[in-house]
């Protein structure tokens, strides 16, 4: 195998051996914690429900505790340490200056009960993040409440529900395409309807013919991201809408691949009624491991009173205050959403401006659609159709001439410094990998990307059982994820069961 | 500015390999009826600096200095600076959600500590690595248990968080289940046990909202009776001075993490907690992380029990949540491990201390009365002889954030201020709340 190169790819993790619990690492006695001593006079409290015992948490020293999560912080891999073309997560670079911004005490240190006048800073982050937003996906106002991308779907599932019961009927079936992420139809179900596919063409987009045939005064709406999940430009976007609107329907856009149309078109020109956003994708927030997100939700003026609230309003004053919408569908967080999430896309958006939110659609196109034409020799792109920011490649030739699977293709990648892609998504490619570079991934990194892949490829004929042996270089190798799920061991306390 | 390595000629070098002419040849597919015409009417780009004076500025109009006795959930407890330290570690802080488990070892065994010590501090088996706050975690207990159960009925206590009833009624509209609030008396619950249908979940805070400490065994007998769940909404920080959840026979603990690894954050990013019961591991929603071996016998984690989840089940999944809070979660294991048994008792013992005192400083106030003669933890409802906005505002004036006006949320408590204290207030700072408190009525 060819070593590690490129601008962006990383040597293989550090930390083979293994690491152990804090439950291995506690004695007892031994503890990290200081308190100043209470410094009222103690009261005599005979309080209910009083704990027997203490919880068994671990003893640990402070300096035990930081040398155990610095090592785990060895075994694990991100963005700041290499390319991570994860397709239709948008691991793009998390520049510094918008943690930089979240970390400032003004916003840190904000209680959200904080009266308005006294919290005019934060309300203003919102306002200002929702301007942006809206000129951005062509929408008249958004709420941030939303923590993530599913509880965005989630709300303008409600929305569309609430807007089809102001009407008399609520309706039954929300559209969605075959292709589309899960996270669609469990909303779909989370909010009471019944989730309805419809298939994708032989250009891999949404039949238009089937969808004609689905639409009928039970459909509350379609849910569409666009670009698609397999990376490509739905070219019939307001044939489709028209199709929906004539039903009376709504359309959703589900925000993933947001990135790909930053500046050069809009959902609301497409005639999207409901946008969703990741500001974790499209944005530049850190994922964090697996969080935390923000998925704001945007709506056209008409649907602008479902709107879940309080939001943030001009006053006569020129203040800003929390008002609820008049036909609001109520909270969907407790607080004002992911906060210091939006402070962080806030700092991106107004470094980028208009002119390099474009830039980011033309870059990440641009590395896309580089990386696949330097692949493809190898790895079938099922549709003929230029991709966009991202694009889903088919390991299914190189199975059926060597038996090396999608999968073995991806744990090679990790040997070789780099994230692997998405996997076997969408469903209904054979042996998905689906590539996302980002724009913030030099043209070196990308070539080396697209280097590794072919190395892989050749190995995989030349040694096909050797394909199957990655990774070798991680911490650890393929995990037994069968017997993970039949004797589950979730905690320390199941450990010995 | 941006973010992107390109110059010019790596652009015109990779253009010329596609065989186009200009960038505007990417995009040359889309119709030319939805491609936006002009540029966006955004405010101009900005150099890093500016960003940072811009943003400096905004937060700069938040008076995030005064000294905190507002809670309803988010507290400002003492948080060490190795909770930030290990927190701002670039290799957790830009993963992504740990499904390649081979390269990222290191953020799957930190969720695999911290449900763990989320089972320790509720006392039940089972933990997830992590919803998005405590409302949203409320909500889910409520669709777990209506998947559990078959039915449609949720009994909730008045004492349950305004912000978690709002949330559930919200999920609930749109699902039509029927919502039973029962109401406080004396600060503590009524459960009106006559009610029907039977519920899918007895749903309640410990404490409540106003503080006040409920008796489990009134909830979960009567839940048993009905053969509903009982799902408790708990204050992490009292974990080590209250019984826990599952000793007091609760199927479902829930709540908001916040105060574990958090600073206030203007609300969030916050933490869902949640835990269950072996018989409900495989309903439960969201992310397990999994101790298994890899293929040379090597401990090992992964996530797991997947078949739960949205991406494998689609429109049959527990719940449809995906990205989570798991940097918060990190940071909450963080934070309990540091703690230990003995460091989380003595801020549960020392915030209830604290604000006994200050209960007491408080009533000696003319016109001030504490409201509820039930015992309370660490919050708790005073009663107001002027205006609570008012109050309030005379008391930023004076370096305090008085607590949350409960006029709103409750009207039948009158003119109310919620205040809530923890173990990193001061004596100073509650005899100088007293002190000012006592000014600003005197001068109504």
């Amino acid at each position: 195998m060819p070593e590690p190169g490129g601008r962006a790819a990383s040597s293989p993790l550090v930390g083979g051996a293994a690491e152990p619990t804090l439950a291995q690492l506690s004695a007892p006695g031994r503890r990290a914690w200081s308190l100043p001593a209470l410094d009222v006079p103690e009261a005599a409290l005979d309080l209910p429900e009083a704990a027997a015992v203490p919880p068994p948490l671990p003893e640990v020293a402070e300096r035990d505790l930081v040398a155990h999560f610095t090592r785990l912080a060895h075994r694990s891999f991100g963005v700041d340490l290499g390319a991570y073309p994860l397709g239709s997560c948008t691991m793009k670079y998390n520049p510094k200056v918008c943690d930089w911004a979240a970390d400032l005490e003004g916003f840190r240190d904000l209680h959200p009960a904080t009266p308005p006048p006294l919290a005019q800073g934060a309300l203003e982050v919102l306002r200002e993040a929702e301007e942006i937003l809206c000129e951005v996906t062509g929408m008249a106002r958004a709420t941030f409440q939303p923590p993530a991308g599913a509880a965005g779907e989630l709300t303008g599932l409600l929305i569309m529900r609430a807007h089809h019961e102001a009407r008399g009927n609520p309706r039954s079936k929300v559209i969605i395409p075959d292709s589309a992420h899960g996270t669609n139809p469990a909303s779909v179900s989370l909010a009471g309807y019944q989730a309805v596919p419809v298939p994708s063409n032989s250009r891999g987009m949404v039949d238009l013919e089937a969808l004609r045939g689905l639409v009928d005064e039970e459909v509350a709406g379609l849910m569409l991201t666009n670009p698609n999940t397999l990376g490509l430009f739905e070219d019939q976007i307001t044939a489709i809408a028209a199709a929906v609107h004539d039903a009376g329907g709504l359309l959703y856009y589900d925000g993933a691949n947001l990135n790909a149309i930053l500046g050069v078109a809009r959902p609301g020109d497409m005639g999207f009624d409901i946008v969703h956003s990741n500001l974790h994708k499209t944005f530049a927030t850190p994922h964090g491991g697996g969080g935390p997100g923000a998925g704001p939700v945007a709506v056209v003026s008409h649907l602008a009173p479902y709107l879940p609230g309080p939001l943030p309003t001009r006053q006569a004053d020129g203040t800003l205050g929390w008002e609820m919408p008049a036909a609001s569908i109520g909270r969907v967080h407790g607080g004002h959403g992911n906060f210091l999430v939006v402070v962080r896309a806030l700092a991106y958006m107004r470094a980028l401006g208009g002119p390099g939110l474009r830039r980011v659609a033309e870059r990440s196109v641009l590395n896309a659609r580089y990386l696949e034409s330097l692949i493809s020799a190898e790895y079938d792109l099922p549709y003929a159709e230029p991709c966009m920011h991202e694009f889903v490649a088919s390991a299914a030739r190189l199975k059926r001439e060597t038996g090396v699977r999608a999968a073995d293709v991806a744990k090679a990648l990790l040997d070789l410094g780099f994230h692997a892609p998405t996997m076997y998504f969408p469903l209904i490619v054979e042996e998905a990998l689906m590539v996302e570079p980002t724009e913030t991934e030099s043209p070196e990194t990308v070539e080396a990307l697209a280097a590794a892949l072919l190395a892989i490829a050749r190995l995989a004929r030349e040694d096909p059982a050797g394909a199957h042996e990655h990774p070798r270089a991680t911490p650890v190798r393929r995990p037994d994820d069968a017997r993970a799920a039949r004797r589950p061991v979730l905690t320390w306390f199941m450990e010995d069961r | 500015m941006d973010f992107t390595p390109h110059t010019a000629a790596d652009v015109e070098r990779m253009l010329g390999t596609l065989g186009l002419a200009d960038v505007a040849g990417l995009f040359a597919h889309l119709p030319p009826d939805v491609r936006l015409d002009r540029d966006l009417r955004l405010p101009p780009p900005m150099a890093e600096a500016e960003v940072m004076s811009h943003l400096d500025r905004l937060a700069q109009r938040n008076a995030s200095h005064l000294v905190c006795f507002a809670g309803g959930g988010i507290y400002d407890h003492y948080l060490p600076p190795v909770v930030r330290a290990l927190t701002l570690r670039p290799e957790f802080v830009t993963s992504y959600t740990p499904y390649q488990s081979e390269v990222s070892q290191g953020v799957l065994q930190a969720l695999y500590e911290y449900q763990s010590m989320v089972a320790a501090v509720t006392g039940l088996p089972v933990a997830n690595a992590s919803l998005y706050d405590g409302a949203t975690a409320a909500l889910e207990a409520v669709n777990l248990a209506i998947g559990a159960t078959g039915r449609q009925a949720v009994w909730v206590s008045r004492g349950l968080s305004p912000r978690s009833r709002e949330v559930v009624a919200t999920f609930a509209r749109a699902r039509q289940l029927s919502i039973v609030e029962h109401p406080l008396d004396d600060g503590r619950t009524v459960w009106q046990e006559q009610a029907e249908p039977d519920p899918a979940v007895v749903l309640f805070a410990q404490p409540n909202y106003l503080g006040v400490v409920e008796e489990y065994e009134r909830a979960v007998s009567l839940a048993r009776r009905r053969g509903a769940l009982t799902a408790v909404s708990i204050d992490p920080m009292l974990l080590g001075a209250l019984a826990s959840p599952g000793a007091a026979g609760c199927d479902i603990a829930l709540g908001e993490g916040q105060p574990l690894g958090a600073p206030l954050s203007f609300g969030g990013p916050g933490l869902g907690l949640f835990a269950t019961t072996d018989a409900l591991m495989r309903r439960i929603p969201g992310r397990l992380v999994g101790r298994t071996l890899d293929e040379d016998g090597r401990v090992a984690y992964t996530l797991t029990l997947r078949t739960r989840e949205q991406d494998i089940r689609r429109e049959k999944a527990s719940s449809n949540i995906c990205t989570n809070q798991g940097l918060n979660a990190l940071g909450a294991a963080v934070h309990l491990a540091w703690l230990g048994p003995e460091g989380l008792a003595e801020v549960g013992r020392q915030s209830i201390q604290k604000a006994h005192y200050l209960a007491a400083r408080l009533g000696e106030i003319p016109g001030v009365r504490l409201l509820l003669p039930a015992p309370f933890g660490r919050e708790f409802a005073v009663s107001m002889p002027r205006d609570p906005e008012t109050v309030l505002e005379e008391m930023a004036r004076r370096g305090y954030l008085a607590g949350i006006p409960l006029s709103g949320d409750y009207p039948e408590l009158g003119p109310a201020l919620l205040v809530a204290v923890t173990e990193k207030r001061t004596r100073p700072e509650l005899d100088g709340y007293a002190a000012a408190l006592k000014e600003v009525l005197a001068h109504a």
